[in-house]
């Protein structure tokens, strides 16, 4: 394998004055834009965090999961299981428990997934990813196709989470919370084994780190954060189903992570904010003759994929780098 | 369960392996032999359903569907070889993975342009329209007997073209040592090309034969993909003999599971997969 894709572990200075900025753009937009954009821009919040949870797995240990998406919507299911038809529940012990259930699931699923590497890995996620699909797709008496509503929005006793500024700034802590508890995992004794699992896992074997327990804890934190986002989801959309867990979904996060760049978390949160627009720009372009283009954003969306591929395989914050590090050239 | 219904259960267990092992046989070499891995590769057998009925529909001949399907799917392969994977060969799985991935996007909505978004079925040649009598009242269909006569009859000419051919050797040794091979002289970018276009054509022809029997639908694409995934992570990778083995094992588990305990037949073949995973991490005959 090339090491092809931007692990820009030390941020640079001016990304990190662009992140500080973006940080206070997102706290001060519900009193500027509208509350349609409030809400597809919380929508992107909770897709980063989902993001991020991933890049723990593909941009910091080299593991390429195509199954996040399972942990993503167990959660959401946990939690529209969890709320009863009636009333609102609790999201001090539903939040925790969701979370849990994710955590739980991808454990097991790690256990056997982590065994294997590159390729086979990539198909071992998406296969078992696959079977929890079906399994929610095909039983009736777990929503089936159909999925689940969850009637009530958790109740979180202090403050309300049917108020959707409140669940907006709710989200953004989470966000600020995840990616600031993301980087310090990074930083850590076992974020460094993670990296070092990255660049050379029979190195890492040789100096006497049982890489199977570090990989398997690194897929359980995974699936723990991805069901963080999940449940999240779950409370805004206020309806689960299957998609939530299907192949789409995983795939997305993938481009999400590759499209901001790897290894870094913020990254994964630029991606997620990249391809949520480009994904609604796409589907609002207009009809041109008989030939409704917003209606075919698959194809568009295909194209651009194929593109970045092959010519942005960086991604954006790759190509912030490769101009950093030209400016640094030229003042040597 | 009596014998006959056996009988039939047992049949429809090796077509449907059959099946799967010309959609595995396909991914597997290309895997193989040009380490690419190609989440497209069930846009071929959707490519190949939605051609025989457009060209049986046209044409009104099933045959002139087949042949026709095969010339226009190998011309697409070659195409799409050419274009783009060529470029991606050297490069990251995860390229690869996007890429695809992208293509799948494409391929989806090009189809859904061309073809709309309806069901379609397509008609059983009268010449295999036919049914053989078990017992009194169960017959089996001639059709799915000519599905697995076909899939065991390309499977034998893959083994003959891969183990006894010069261009098998070729094959073989490019896909040991790459460099090496190219340093003998051999036109290694041809000997690709050629495989892409093999597995391209095997996965259309799985497409066109199978949809008399499953029909013509969106999405088919991606549900067949995930079983071949099965298929070549169970057979271990690269391998086309595992992947027949592991193809024919998955179908009798798929169709067996539906009958005998239809609860929980959707998951029954992951179970399979990861029983063999905690036994053998590779695959069971991995290369």
């Amino acid at each position: 394998m090339r090491a092809s894709h931007s692990h820009l572990e030390v941020l640079p200075r001016g990304l990190q004055v662009a992140l500080a900025l973006g940080l206070v753009a997102l706290i001060a937009f519900p009193f500027v834009g509208s509350d349609f954009y409030a809400q597809m821009v919380a929508r992107m919040m909770i897709l980063a965090i989902f993001a991020m949870s991933l890049d723990l797995l593909q941009g910091v240990t080299g593991l390429v999961s195509l199954g996040h998406a399972a942990y993503f919507g167990l959660a959401g299911y946990a939690l529209a299981y969890f709320t009863p038809a009636g009333e609102a529940v609790s999201l001090w012990w539903t939040l925790p428990a969701a979370v849990a259930a994710s955590g739980l699931a991808a454990l097991i699923i790690g256990f056997f997934v982590v065994r294997t590497s590159g390729i086979y890995f990539i198909m071992v996620t998406m296969a078992f990813a696959q079977m929890v699909f079906y399994l929610f797709f095909d039983n009736k008496a777990l929503g089936g196709s159909d999925g689940v509503y969850v009637n009530f929005k958790p109740d979180a006793g202090i403050f309300d989470l049917e108020n959707k500024r409140v669940f907006y700034y709710f989200t953004l802590a989470m966000l600020v919370a995840v990616y600031a508890f993301l980087r310090r995992v990074l930083w850590s004794p076992f974020g460094r084994v993670l990296a070092g699992i990255r660049v050379n896992e029979h190195r890492m074997r040789a100096m006497g780190y049982g890489t199977f327990r570090y990989k398997l804890a690194a897929f359980t934190l995974a699936g723990a954060l991805a069901g963080l986002a999940g449940y999240l989801w779950g409370v805004q959309s206020g309806y689960v189903n299957p998609e939530l867990m299907g192949f789409h979904m995983s795939a997305h996060a993938i481009m999400m992570v590759i499209l901001g760049g790897m290894g870094n978390f913020a990254g994964a949160i630029v991606g997620a904010f990249a391809f949520e627009t480009l994904l609604s720009w796409f589907k609002d372009l207009p009809t041109v003759g008989n030939f409704q283009l917003g209606k075919h954003w698959q194809l568009w969306m295909g194209l651009f994929i194929v593109a970045v591929v092959l010519f942005a395989p960086r991604g954006l914050l790759g190509l912030v780098e490769r101009v950093a590090r030209r400016k640094e050239r030229e003042h040597e | 369960m009596d014998l006959a219904n056996v009988l039939i259960q047992l049949l429809n267990s090796v077509q449907y392996g059959l099946l799967l092992f010309m959609l595995a046989a396909g991914l597997t070499l290309i895997f193989g032999i040009m380490g690419v891995v190609n989440l497209a590769h069930g846009a071929f057998y959707m490519l190949g359903a939605y051609l025989a009925w457009s060209l049986s529909s046209l044409s009104g001949s099933f045959t002139v569907a087949i042949l026709g399907g095969v010339a226009l799917s190998v011309v697409f392969g070659l195409a799409l070889e050419w274009l783009l994977f060529r470029h991606f060969y050297q490069r990251d799985h995860l390229d690869q993975v996007l890429l695809t991935f992208g293509l799948i996007y494409i391929f989806e909505e090009m189809r859904s342009i061309l073809w709309g978004d309806d069901v379609h079925g397509v008609k059983i040649p009268d010449l295999l329209s036919a049914s053989i009598p078990l017992t009194d009242n169960l017959s089996y269909p001639v059709y799915r007997l000519f599905m697995s006569g076909v899939c065991i009859a390309l499977a034998a000419g893959l083994y003959f073209l891969i183990s006894k051919t010069r261009l098998g050797m070729k094959i073989r040794a490019g896909a040991f040592n790459r460099d090496m091979t190219e340093a003998l002289g051999v036109n290694i970018k041809l000997i690709h090309t050629i495989v892409f276009a093999l597995g391209v054509a095997l996965a259309s022809v799985a497409g066109m034969i199978a949809s008399p029997v499953s029909s013509v639908y969106p999405n088919m694409g991606s549900q067949v993909l995930i079983m071949c995934f099965v298929v070549v992570v169970i057979g271990g990778i690269g391998s086309v003999r595992g992947a027949l083995i592991s193809a024919l094992l998955v179908g009798l588990v798929d169709t067996f599971g539906k009958v005998l305990v239809p609860q929980v037949a959707g998951m029954l073949v992951y179970m399979l997969m990861a029983a063999v995973l905690l036994w053998k991490p590779e695959g069971l005959f991995k290369q």
